[in-house]
């Protein structure tokens, strides 16, 4: 049958419409944001008790705010005698020195895996993506007899190392996904130019790549930020960071540090989150990835 | 040929360290659980931590609460998920601040959400106040106990508040990928706005999202400090038992803790391939 190349005219007309209007959308009705308000209100609402414990001196049931509001939780966690500021301490460096391991490694790996076709690919792509998906405690119950036998259970290199299991195989995803936008074409100009290979990386790869290389480098840093159980079985309670503090105070039922603890320990992920939230949407694989948080 | 060197140059050192830690955790996890510990003198083969842990009653209810835990909250998380995409997607006064907003406790650890939970949820907690205030409950113990209780609602709530933002970035994502084109089609071709959905963007969606559950659904089945914090004490959650039967003074309890641990690496491996097949599938389609 043949449609009438008027029909077809009114059909696309029609449709363009219909397409403007389901994308501009007619507002929201009221059931809708009722909905809205409430999902966004659960989301938010587990973050507020552990701001108002940490400011308050007497919170008893039945009281629905504090009896006393007092700054001595805060004052305890940035006393000399706290365990929170060393804790803090070892928490930024192993996060920031496995940021940095993750990214001299996983940025030429995400190179390979970003610019080129070959034989065996999948594989490689499947086992990169592995140590995201399967529980931290499988892998590690396995390494720990071996690490405690070459010295490194306990000690701040074994939880760093342990921490690249999570954060490496996160920063060469997200540098795949860099490098599979990348042209390395100019790399060839400016080698022809003579340039040497290090000029070559330090003034047209770097630069093309940094605005990646750095929201990763951030979500990497909050990957190992993040992990707790790997922390606790390769540290075997002797490297103690924040979240370790955090859920003993929880268990110890001290809910003002908790709050506290809590405060600083969220803090680098809102930061982050405001720096980068345009980054965040639409980016598939490090949307995915962020699982490890 | 060249090309190839270069190749394999940029990719061995990461190649070698995630092999290294990641396979050779998984590889001598499972020599452990047979039994072969060469450091604590046993140098034999066996099947008897399996055998140990499956005949045991405990590790079953574990098991199944586990098991229980991740599937229920991955398919509540899953559904609220698939809501709030279909209404973060349209545009409305105040999106930008509400999408900031929906976003805000991905990047929160889940044992801030777990300590969170716990004092909204507990028997003297935010809820049990309010509940109080209104004449509902007379003392703490009335309130019903949704922290360390046998249907582990506190973990399942905690789960689900970390993962309706997660899987919902990702089908926002997908979304975007499909645009409104089928959409618009099927309106003007005389769809219902449900029949549209059921039809035609459910099924579009369908791949990311199941990929979105399972990576949801193998976390869930193994993390250690959600049902530590929040769960009962029997049965507990798989990877509490692991770790439990793992600092056992007695040793002898390390293989078996070695298999727990190979179970839970079992399922989740299951849940990669599963991924990588519908990632697959997805991308050709």
């Amino acid at each position: 049958m043949r449609i009438l190349p008027a029909v077809m005219c009114d059909l696309e007309k029609e449709l363009e419409v219909k397409r403007q209007r389901i994308e501009s959308g007619e507002g929201l009705s009221w059931l809708t944001w009722f909905s809205l308000i409430l999902l966004i209100s659960w989301l938010i609402l587990p973050l507020i008790p552990l701001a108002v414990w940490s400011i308050s001196r007497s919170w008893f049931f039945p009281d629905i705010t504090p009896s006393a509001y007092s700054l001595r939780a805060w004052s305890y966690v940035f006393s000399n005698t706290s365990e929170v500021l060393p804790a803090l301490g070892v928490t930024t460096l192993i996060a920031f020195c496995a940021t940095i391991v993750s990214a001299v490694i996983g940025v030429p790996a995400g190179r390979a895996l970003g610019l080129y076709q070959f034989r065996g690919k999948a594989a490689i792509e499947l086992l990169i993506l592995a140590p995201t998906i399967v529980p931290g405690i499988a892998v590690a119950l396995g390494l720990h007899v071996v690490f405690l036998n070459i010295g490194l259970a306990g000690s701040y290199l074994g939880v760093l190392i342990v921490h690249l299991i999570p954060t490496l195989p996160y920063m060469v995803l997200v540098m795949a996904g860099v490098f599979a936008n990348y042209n390395p074409n100019t790399e060839a100009q400016a080698r022809s130019l003579g340039a040497s290979a290090i000029q070559t990386f330090y003034y047209v790869t770097l630069p093309a790549i940094l605005p990646g290389l750095l929201i990763g480098s951030l979500f990497t840093f909050l990957v190992s930020w993040s992990q707790y159980i790997l922390t606790l079985l390769i540290g075997g309670g002797r490297v103690v960071t924040l979240p370790l503090l955090l859920f003993n105070f929880a268990s110890a039922g001290r809910n003002d540090i908790t709050g506290a603890i809590s405060m600083i320990y969220i803090l680098p992920g809102v930061v982050l989150l405001l720096l980068g939230a345009r980054h965040l949407t639409g980016r598939n694989s490090a949307a995915e990835s962020l699982r490890q948080i | 040929m060249l090309e190839r060197w270069k190749i394999v140059l940029l990719l061995s050192p990461a190649l070698v360290i995630i092999a290294g830690l990641f396979l050779g955790g998984l590889i001598l996890g499972l020599i452990g659980s047979l039994g072969y510990m060469p450091l604590l003198g046993r140098e034999e083969f066996n099947l008897n931590a399996y055998r140990n842990i499956l005949a045991s009653e405990r590790f079953y209810l574990s098991f199944l609460l586990t098991f229980y835990i991740a599937f229920t909250s991955t398919v509540i998380a899953s559904l609220l998920a698939i809501g709030a995409a279909l209404i973060l997607r349209r545009s409305f006064i105040g999106r930008s601040v509400i999408n900031f907003l929906f976003q805000i406790n991905l990047t929160v650890p889940h044992l801030v959400g777990a300590v969170g939970i716990l004092y909204l949820f507990s028997q003297s907690g935010f809820f049990a106040r309010l509940a109080y205030e209104f004449e509902i409950i007379t003392k703490p113990s009335e309130f019903p106990a949704l922290i360390y209780d046998p249907l582990a609602i506190g973990i399942i709530l905690q789960y689900v508040w970390k993962e309706v933002p997660f899987i919902g970035l990702i089908l926002l994502a997908n979304m975007q990928t499909i645009g409104r084109d089928y959409e618009a089609a099927a309106r003007v071709l005389g769809a219902s706005r449900w029949q549209c959905f059921r039809h035609v963007l459910l099924p579009l969606l369908f791949p990311g999202l199941l990929a979105a559950a399972m990576i949801v659904f193998a976390f869930t089945f193994g993390a250690y400090e959600i049902p530590a914090l929040l769960g009962q004490n029997y049965p507990s959650a798989l990877p509490v038992l692991a770790y439990q039967a793992f600092t056992d003074v007695d040793l002898n309890a390390r293989p078996e803790a070695l298999a727990m641990g190979m179970i839970i690496a079992l399922l989740s491996v299951i849940m990669i391939f599963g991924y990588a097949h519908l990632a697959r599938r997805y991308v050709r389609s």
